[in-house]
């Protein structure tokens, strides 16, 4: 036997290992979004009279009139492209913001006591209660649009970030304790790094509150470029129930990338060490 | 060959609150020792590790050193798991200002004391438990300690890995002789590895039966089944059992 066969045979063992794994990972879902798609239909055609057909197009309109036709692609894709802006703009800040007061909070106590109701308030106020509010104090511009995000998008950066400060190994602090590291270094070399995991999990938790932030408040604020919040109310005003939805579905699509996206980054960033962030392939292994 | 002490408790007590954890105690380690300490649980040998490593401070009496650079090896490996084997080791480095190569080239000698070569840029996350414990032991080693504290360090291994590793460390400690305080609930552990053994009595913890052993250094495993090992050791396991 020669080594090139072997190697040969052993690569495409592995190409056929891998597009195993990609079909197992890939089929369950794929066979939930056909059984959805069965579903609509079923109901538009079947359950729906035809002079009510309306409230539920069959998908393959909303792919024609929503989708194909240029005007609303070009309509939703720039409605996309502002919320997907605001609410990343809205993530930077919150995630500065947000990291900042964790890192503050977890250098004293008395800092946490103070700090930390408040931040708990952040999470609990209606944010719906406030974008009047922000739209009387800051225009119905980008700034309150973004600090809608912000607000919205705070809360989960704050306690990860935090609990993941706190969550060092107290005999690591006792070892930098033996070798006089100071608060700064203690901060830099010992709290962040082992903080990252939890970090990356409250980024990805705000990045979708986030795109629910810009949504909503473009939604209010009702004004300027629209963004999908506007255009979801525009065409719901109009009865378009074929570009709704495909509004609808960007508006989906932005959430899932945006979760999806934090969760590669997490894997990326802390996967090789930390065991909740591992991909699977890793943990088998 | 009276050298001088490494470290020395003079009538040190410690209290938490109202809680008594030690009566006074005293003891005494010179370069060239090696201590080890057994007592039943809840004792106060942590305690005593943590008074030596200067972590807490005496209620009262008086912890004295004649160095401040202490090798502190925990009940766990405790390895910042986002760091390699290597940078582990050379973590204690970083935080006393060694330049970048000498961190490298210290981490080299003690990565092969240890036989971690091979695994140097690994994570953790990858180790046995006992190459967990190895490079922990690693890492205390590369600031080169005059005392070595050790917190029970092999009590959550197997019993392969804890012989094997006992071995391991009695060979660096025959080779290099530093001074060391070495707690654990292993009457066989304590006696193998000890040049003088010291008994804790239940809390308040005192000191009530020091043995000398007497086996020279270096050490070979097989001396643990040798008649006067097994005399050694039952007598200790008899003071222990006193003492709990």
């Amino acid at each position: 036997m020669s080594d090139r066969t072997d190697e040969t045979g052993i690569a495409s063992r592995r190409r056929l290992a891998a597009t195993r794994e990609f079909l197992r990972v890939a089929i369950p879902p794929a066979l939930v979004a056909l059984g959805i798609i069965l579903l609509w239909y079923g109901i538009t055609f079947f359950v729906l009279q035809p002079d009510r057909r309306f409230l539920l197009p069959p998908p393959h309109e909303i792919v024609q009139e929503g989708i194909l036709d240029r005007e609303v692609l070009a309509e939703i894709t720039g409605g996309l492209y502002r919320t997907a802006m605001v609410a990343g703009l809205g993530l930077v800040i919150a995630f500065a913001l947000g990291f900042s007061m964790a890192l503050v909070m977890s250098q004293a106590k008395w800092i946490e006591r103070s700090l930390y109701p408040w931040a708990v308030v952040c999470q609990t106020v209606p944010i719906l209660a406030l974008v009047p509010l922000l739209g009387f104090w800051f225009g119905f511009g980008l700034m309150s649009r973004v600090t809608v995000c912000v607000i919205i998008a705070l809360f989960p950066i704050i306690i990860n970030s935090l609990t993941g400060l706190q969550g060092a190994d107290p005999r690591l602090h006792d070892l930098l304790t033996l070798h006089n590291a100071g608060r700064w270094t203690r901060a830099l070399k010992l709290q962040v790094p082992a903080a990252r995991p939890l970090i990356f999990t409250g980024l990805r938790t705000s990045a979708g509150l986030s795109v629910i932030g810009a949504i909503v408040g473009d939604f209010f604020f009702g004004r300027g470029q629209p963004g999908l919040g506007i255009l979801l109310d525009r065409y719901s005003r109009r009865l378009r129930s074929e570009e709704l939805l495909a509004a609808v579905i960007a508006a989906c699509l932005l959430g899932v990338v945006a979760f999806w996206i934090f969760g590669v980054l997490g894997r990326r960033a802390v996967g090789h060490w930390d065991p909740s962030w591992a991909d699977e392939r890793n943990k088998n292994e | 060959m009276a050298l001088d002490p490494v470290i020395a408790f003079t009538e040190v007590t410690k209290s938490f609150g109202s809680i008594d954890a030690l009566d006074p105690i005293g003891l005494t380690i010179r370069k060239g020792e090696f201590v080890s300490l057994v007592g039943p649980s809840g004792c106060g040998k942590s305690t005593v590790l943590r008074l030596g490593s200067g972590l807490i401070e005496p209620t009262k009496g008086t912890v004295s050193r004649s160095s401040d650079n202490v090798g502190y090896i925990f009940q766990e490996p405790t390895l910042m798991p986002w760091r390699t084997v290597e940078q582990n080791v050379t973590f204690l480095g970083e935080l006393d200002g060694l330049s970048r190569q000498e961190a490298k080239g210290r981490a080299d000698e003690v990565l092969s004391l240890v036989g971690l070569e091979e695994f140097r840029d690994h994570y953790p996350l990858a180790l046995s438990g006992g190459m967990k414990m190895r490079t922990s032991i690693a890492r205390s080693m590369l600031l080169d300690p005059d005392l070595f504290l050790f917190d029970e360090p092999f009590g959550a291994l197997d019993q392969i890995s804890r012989a094997r590793l006992n071995a391991e460390l009695c060979a660096l400690f025959s080779e290099r002789r530093f001074a060391a305080l070495f707690v654990t609930h292993s009457v066989d552990e304590a006696v193998f590895l000890a040049s003088r053994l010291l008994v804790m009595s239940k809390r308040p913890g005192r000191l009530v039966a020091e043995f000398e052993i007497p086996y020279p250094f270096p050490r070979q495993p097989e001396i643990r089944y040798e008649p006067e090992f097994a005399v050694l050791a039952g007598q200790v396991a008899a003071a222990l059992a006193d003492a709990s």
